[in-house]
């Protein structure tokens, strides 16, 4: 992290732009702030999912296209923890919610983070270095990982309902506010506050913040980055876990191929971040669920493409996207 | 802990090759540090200087030979575990981090600290007496620093934590001749404590100064090797080995 | 002339060239060896994925660019003859039409994805082309005006080709001879053309500074190629390619819609043809071609017999599931990439060098 006098805002500046951009076309200021709210609850999310990816690819130059697998199988693990405890969702207590909600979301990052110590064992180590097999390999460990979920949940798409006490939305003014929205938010800000404490207090984020600039550096300070990098791949996965129960509570259902189907927005997100940046992520995640949303109200034939126009725009401001990383 | 072995060297090289790719650079590299002393690596660009350094390092690996470090066989291993030996490496390119602040790349160096209250507080004193700059841009991103800065605090790096062998990669590179008289100084400082040292450079005044042992390098091999003082009575062979008189 | 023709680049192995002669044989001959309706729908299909494979090949094997939008220009091609037959009515000027113009319409995408791949570094590169398959894969489903949307669009082919035409009574060597025959044969003989030209352009001085920019893109341009026109057009000609291959698609199935061309699986199934034949071969893409779709259409059967045969442990029973082919299929094709990297024809080149070495 530089520096404050030196930080570089303009990229941070691009959020709150793009929504007062697009205040005049939606005309209500209320329809504005529902839209907007559901855009930063979807773009928490998509960082919560991006994050891991984009440190694995800033520290280790691995480049992960079954990232999705993760989302999909935390997501399915949430659907049959949650089905279990039915009393506790159905309840129209919070805390009680809170209690079937948690544990779904610790489980889920558990099976994927443990899924992904194998799969970076198993699929991704063998090609370290190696970009076109990397491609490749972890496309193909994203289509069987996609089949091995339909074998063991089924083909068919699961119904993913909100517990009771977080369905329904506040009223703000002339706005309505979904709650679960609001949670999305908060989970997604504590899990940006963790990372970034995390990067800029404690040695193990500066051994990572080195790693992304320099890996051989790091090493011939004595420190074995190899390790350190399962451990990245694995938070990363169990993130991308949690990120996809959190999607699967936000549509309300899960299917098999929501891997692929997110993996997109991922990709798009952390292109326009800056492959290695945190804080890029967030920005690219928050534009991105903005502009989803924003599209999705104005104009909905061009929701995915207007998320590429607004990827192309950012990469020809700044190639590497917004917050390059050092020495690359 | 490092043992010496009875020769008084803590490094040795003997017959070392090294590929890169299709590549055959070093050619059958002899090359011994002995405990110490300030060793100096001459020789014109090209001639393997830099491979020889980032193959004792593991960053490359040797194809042939062996290389021994306080007795123990460490050609085949790892970057982490030659590093966690005690052997601090400069590169030529410094490998200074620029988005994180002199304090962190210290921090980075200091393998035993895991937050900067747990630096030696007198040991980075004396790195403050030696680079200044170290001290004065404590808190600034390392990548704002002028080339001489930041060569500081890449030896300063080396020196945040007792090491038994420094190897440095041309400090004096790029630098204006006033920095350089610092640099050779706080080497000089170095040298008295203890520490051995092996330098690649390509100024005079660093070699004539701080040399104990010198090594000649050319075409992927050392070619002359011997004592530093041998060397500066000998003009003739200065001009062939170097092309030009210390 | 077998020179000429094949622009010196020989199978190089006995047994890849007896593999080859076999593959073209059958096909030339599939309707009167293969009776049946499947089976000819499966050398159809082998026909237009060596045309796809084999361009696919030409930017990843011979350039090495990773592009996943190779789909978008497939479909292209095909919605080409599917719109025009549509709005213009089954004649040959339509085909000509439609043709045209999803020729020109690849064209200048692949020159603006071409341009715009040089301006960012190859990994995003390859994510962007994701992007924008997903992002034309919706496109077309949404106007469903122009493109029939998820449904697709059904349409009448010229006289000659379509099944009802047939100009003899009598069968010959036993097969009716109609239009869907023709149609057949159509898209033989185009095949084997375009794989002809790919094998001319591979082995060209062009296709040579290609292979020479895939080994050193900084040494090439330090010897004075221009990097930017060579991979753009490269990109451009591997598109056009496909859009060719779109069109034999349309022109068989009669028929075309989103999931058809564009979808992510036929993607994958290039991927995994292209690696398990063998890249940068341009005969990798006609075995593994075959080896694939007779695995596809009759892999299902086999895991059926597998699954009925393993009732008794259900979770074994479920994972050979016929439904569950791709799952195999994906721990093949992971396998390939590491035990095979090169190919079926990779290994049998190395086996025959080693022999005659």
């Amino acid at each position: 992290m530089t520096a404050v006098r030196d930080f570089d805002w303009k990229p941070l500046a691009l959020v709150p732009a793009l929504a007062l951009l697009v205040l005049p076309f939606v005309g209500s200021p209320s329809t504005w702030l529902t839209l907007t709210v559901a855009g930063l609850a979807m773009g928490m999310i998509i960082f919560i999912i991006a994050s891991g990816l984009t440190l694995v690819f800033g520290l280790m130059d691995v480049l992960n296209f079954g990232h999705g697998v993760f989302i999909a199988l935390g997501a399915f693990v949430a659907t049959s923890v949650l089905g279990a405890m039915g009393d506790y969702t159905q309840s129209a207590e919070l805390w009680r919610n809170l209690l079937a909600v948690l544990p779904a979301m610790l489980v889920a990052m558990a099976v994927a983070g443990a899924v992904g110590l194998a799969f970076e064992r198993f699929i991704v180590r063998p090609v370290y270095g190696q970009h076109l097999k990397q491609i490749l390999i972890t496309m193909g460990g994203m289509i069987i990982g996609e089949e091995l979920i339909k074998v063991i949940w089924g083909p068919a798409q699961i119904p993913l309902p909100l517990p009771e006490a977080m369905r329904g939305s506040l009223l703000v003014g002339d706005a309505a506010i979904e709650k679960y929205r609001l949670i999305a938010v908060a989970v997604g800000l504590v899990v940006f506050g963790l990372l970034a404490w995390t990067l800029s207090r404690t040695k193990v984020g500066l051994l990572i913040r080195a790693g992304v600039q320099d890996r051989e550096m790091v090493e011939s300070l004595g420190y074995r980055i190899r390790r350190l990098f399962v451990g990245v791949f694995v938070v990363g996965s169990a993130l991308a876990g949690l990120g996809g129960v959190m999607w699967g509570l936000y549509q309300q259902n899960v299917i098999p191929q929501m891997g692929a189907q997110v993996n997109v927005l991922i990709f798009i997100v952390i292109i326009i971040g800056g492959l290695g940046s945190t804080g890029g992520a967030l920005i690219g995640a928050l534009l991105v669920g903005l502009m989803a949303n924003y599209t999705g109200f104005l104009v909905p034939k061009v929701a995915l493409f207007s998320n590429i126009a607004l990827m192309v725009a950012i990469l020809l401001w700044r190639p590497q996207g917004v917050y390059p990383v050092a020495n690359r | 802990m490092t043992t010496i072995n009875n020769t008084g060297n803590l490094l040795e090289l003997q017959g070392v090759h090294t590929h890169i790719g299709a590549y055959h650079i070093l050619h059958g590299v002899d090359l011994a540090v002995p405990k110490g002393q300030l060793t100096m690596l001459l020789g014109r660009n090209g001639a393997g200087k830099t491979t020889t350094l980032r193959t004792i390092m593991g960053l490359w690996h040797a194809s042939q030979g062996s290389i021994h470090f306080g007795g123990r066989d460490i050609t085949a291993m790892n970057t982490p575990a030659i590093a966690s030996l005690n052997i601090a490496y400069v590169p030529e390119n410094m490998g200074i981090f620029a988005d994180l602040t002199v304090k962190e790349n210290m921090l980075l160096a200091a393998r035993s600290a895991s937050n900067a209250a747990q630096m030696d507080e007198a040991r980075l004193q004396w790195i403050f007496k030696l680079f200044p700059a170290v001290e004065k841009f404590w808190n600034h991103p390392a990548g704002k620093l002028s080339g001489g800065q930041k060569q500081m605090v890449a030896v300063s790096r080396a020196i945040v934590e007792p090491r038994d062998l420094l190897i440095v990669d041309e400090p004096s590179k790029g630098l204006a001749p006033a920095i350089i008289n610092n640099m050779i100084d706080a080497f000089d400082q170095l040298k008295k404590s203890g520490v051995t040292i092996l330098l690649v450079e390509q100024n005079i005044n660093f070699a004539k100064r701080l040399g104990d042992t010198v090594a000649v390098m050319d075409n992927g091999q050392v070619v002359h090797a011997g004592s530093m003082a041998a060397l500066a009575e000998d003009e003739a062979l200065q001009r062939s080995l170097l092309g030009l008189a210390l | 002339m077998l020179n000429r023709l094949l622009s010196n680049d020989y199978p190089r192995s006995k047994v890849l060239a007896v593999i080859l002669v076999a593959i073209f044989l059958g096909l030339a001959f599939a309707p009167f060896l293969f009776p049946g309706v499947k089976a000819l729908s499966v050398a159809a299909k082998v026909l237009i994925f060596v045309v796809l494979v084999a361009s696919f090949d030409l930017l990843l094997g011979y350039t090495g660019i990773v592009s996943f939008a190779h789909t978008m220009f497939f479909g292209i091609g095909a919605y080409g003859i599917a719109v025009a037959t549509t709005r213009l009515g089954p004649t040959w000027t339509a085909l000509g039409v439609g043709l045209g113009g999803a020729l020109v319409l690849s064209l200048l995408l692949s020159l603006a994805v071409g341009l715009f791949s040089l301006r960012v570094r190859a990994i995003f590169f390859a994510m962007i082309t994701l992007a924008v398959a997903a992002a034309f894969q919706t496109l077309a489903s949404q106007l469903s005006d122009i493109t029939g949307g998820e449904d697709g669009l059904t349409f009448k082919v010229p006289e000659l080709l379509s099944p009802s035409f047939e100009p003899f009574e009598e069968p010959f060597l036993g097969v009716t001879i109609d239009g869907r025959l023709i149609c057949y044969y159509l898209l033989f003989v185009a095949a084997v053309a375009l794989v002809l030209a790919l094998l001319r352009i591979v082995n060209s001085p062009f296709g040579r500074v290609l292979q020479a920019i895939r080994e050193n893109e900084f040494r090439a341009e330090a010897i004075g190629y221009r990097v930017v026109v060579y991979r753009t057009t490269s990109s451009v000609l591997s598109a056009l390619f496909a859009t060719l291959a779109g069109a034999m698609l349309a022109l068989w199935l009669r028929y075309n819609g989103p999931d058809t061309s564009l979808s992510f699986e036929i993607m994958m199934d290039c991927l995994l043809i292209v690696v398990i034949g063998g890249m940068g071969t341009i005969y990798g893409s006609a075995i593994g071609a075959v080896l694939f779709l007779v695995a596809q259409s009759y892999l299902q059967d086999l895991l059926r017999l597998g699954s009925e045969a393993t009732a008794g442990l259900p979770w074994l029973s479920a994972l050979l599931s016929p439904d569950r082919w791709l799952l195999w299929l994906g721990v093949l094709f992971v396998l390939s990439v590491y035990y095979f990297p090169t190919g079926v024809v990779g290994r049998l080149r190395a086996a025959a060098a080693r022999k005659a070495g």
